[in-house]
């Protein structure tokens, strides 16, 4: 399959590139790692008139702490996280999700910006980055903006980036001492897109209680699915099995998934159900030490 | 601006040509450069018979456009062995009888040098890993493993002789 004719742009700086945007709007689609965009095209599911190839702009491409804050730049390939020192000591919900995206060679190519702005239910990084309450910095032709995580997602497909904006970074805070993460991915083969996914962030006081909690979901919803009411559950608990429970459920029941290839809506609610569980129980013991 | 000039190294020699910007890298390897040692499988970036090294990393041709690698490095199973004598990781699959019906086998060798490169002892489970975006419909993976731990092995005792 041949994507359909376009105009090929290959800007060599930021500025140059966000001119182009500014230029064509939305006839225009970002090129990054191209995993999500060639196919789309080779199936006519996206036609856009220019493309704007990113590629050149190595400057989005880093991974730095600063003050309890891990900056990952937009253009940040996968295998650069899989293979950061800082991503495996800081982030390990991070870290043990990238090995489920994809496979090698996608990941050798695949940015975690373009994963994000994609708006695609099925990646894994969104409900990775809910759990975390990570921050998303926007570039347009008016200057920068952030955006939280949770404002980022606003339909199907669809982020709150504007068409003439570039995600050029994003901000993961540093999860303090106590805490743990896991993230849970049922699939069908190995590289395929979550029948359900579950990423879950918790940490604890000294007593054992629960003082933050991030809950959030792959693939089971029409957007990447944070669970607010799981996570109002959690804290404030000793994450005992009843209240990981109690948020499991919330999460199997509050989720929307569809019924295609990779299952029934009762089928996934019951792996969402399961999944939460075990991703919860693992965050905890991680969190307690 | 739906054509444009590109220049890509292939296995060390430059080849320029103007292309569709729409062209995808595996069809310029195939179809311009007529070197038909990269297969086309799915098409859809799943089964990892495309793969080739772009710039050393190991990437699905069929899902980059050609003008994506203007400039850059592409080597492709033709460009592996010296001359007639077979690159270690072709000398495994050839000892172990690493292919059946040979259509994965370029695309899983490509991936094999990129892993051993960046691992030159992995363990079985690394193989696997490693090889999990590249299908064997004949089911040969057994094999196909055993191919690259012989690989691992002559590619060290070359570099300790070297």
């Amino acid at each position: 399959m041949i994507p359909p004719a376009f105009d090929y742009h290959a800007p060599q700086t930021l500025e140059e590139a966000l001119s182009l945007l500014d230029e064509y709007g939305d006839d225009a689609k970002i090129l990054s790692g191209g995993h999500s965009l060639i196919p789309m095209m080779k199936l006519r599911l996206a036609q856009p008139e220019h493309i704007v190839d990113i590629n050149a702009l190595t400057e989005l491409e880093y991974i730095r702490e600063e003050n309890g804050v891990i900056y990952i730049g937009g253009l940040t390939r996968e295998v650069a996280l899989e293979e950061s020192d800082i991503i495996h000591a800081r982030l390990p919900l991070v870290s043990e999700v990238l090995p489920l995206i994809a496979d090698p060679q996608v990941r050798n190519l695949a940015t975690i910006g373009g994963n994000l702005a994609h708006g695609d239910p099925g990646n894994d990084h969104p409900a990775v980055m809910l759990a975390l309450g990570a921050t998303i910095v926007a570039q347009g032709p008016e200057g920068k903006r952030s955006i939280h995580i949770n404002d980022f997602f606003e339909d199907f497909y669809m982020t709150a980036l504007e068409p003439e904006e570039i995600l050029t970074e994003i901000q993961i805070p540093v999860p303090p001492q106590g805490s743990g993460g896991s993230y849970k991915k049922l699939e069908r083969k190995v590289g395929d897109y979550a029948v359900a996914g579950v990423a879950a962030q918790v940490t604890v006081d000294g007593s054992g209680a629960c003082t933050s909690a991030g809950l959030a979901l792959t693939n089971v919803h029409y957007i990447p699915f944070k669970v607010t009411d799981g996570e109002d559950v959690l804290v404030g608990s000793k994450l005992d099995k009843e209240a990981i429970e109690k948020a499991a459920g919330i999460a199997s029941e509050q989720c929307d998934p569809s019924n295609d290839l990779r299952g029934s809506v009762e089928y996934k609610r019951a792996m969402v159900l399961e999944l939460t569980r075990r991703a919860l129980r693992d965050a905890a013991n991680q969190a307690r030490g | 601006m739906k054509t444009k000039e590109i220049t890509v190294h292939v296995n060390g020699t430059p080849h320029t040509k103007e292309v569709s910007t729409r062209l995808l890298l595996v069809h310029f390897i195939r179809d311009d450069l007529d070197m038909t040692g990269t297969h086309i499988g799915c098409d859809t970036s799943n089964c990892g018979a495309c793969t080739i090294l772009l710039d050393g990393k190991s990437i699905k041709s069929c899902t980059v456009l050609a003008v994506q690698a203007d400039g850059k490095q592409v080597t492709t199973i033709e460009g592996m062995a010296n001359g007639a004598q077979f690159h270690p990781i072709q000398e495994g699959f050839h000892e172990e009888h690493g292919l059946q019906c040979g259509f994965c086998t370029p695309g899983m060798i490509m991936r094999a040098a990129e892993l051993l490169e960046k691992n030159p002892n992995p363990t079985e489970e690394e193989i696997r890993w490693g090889i999990s975006g590249n299908l064997c419909r004949c089911t040969g993976y057994q094999n196909i493993v055993k191919a690259i731990q012989y690989a691992a092995e002559k590619m060290s005792t070359e570099a300790e002789t070297a």
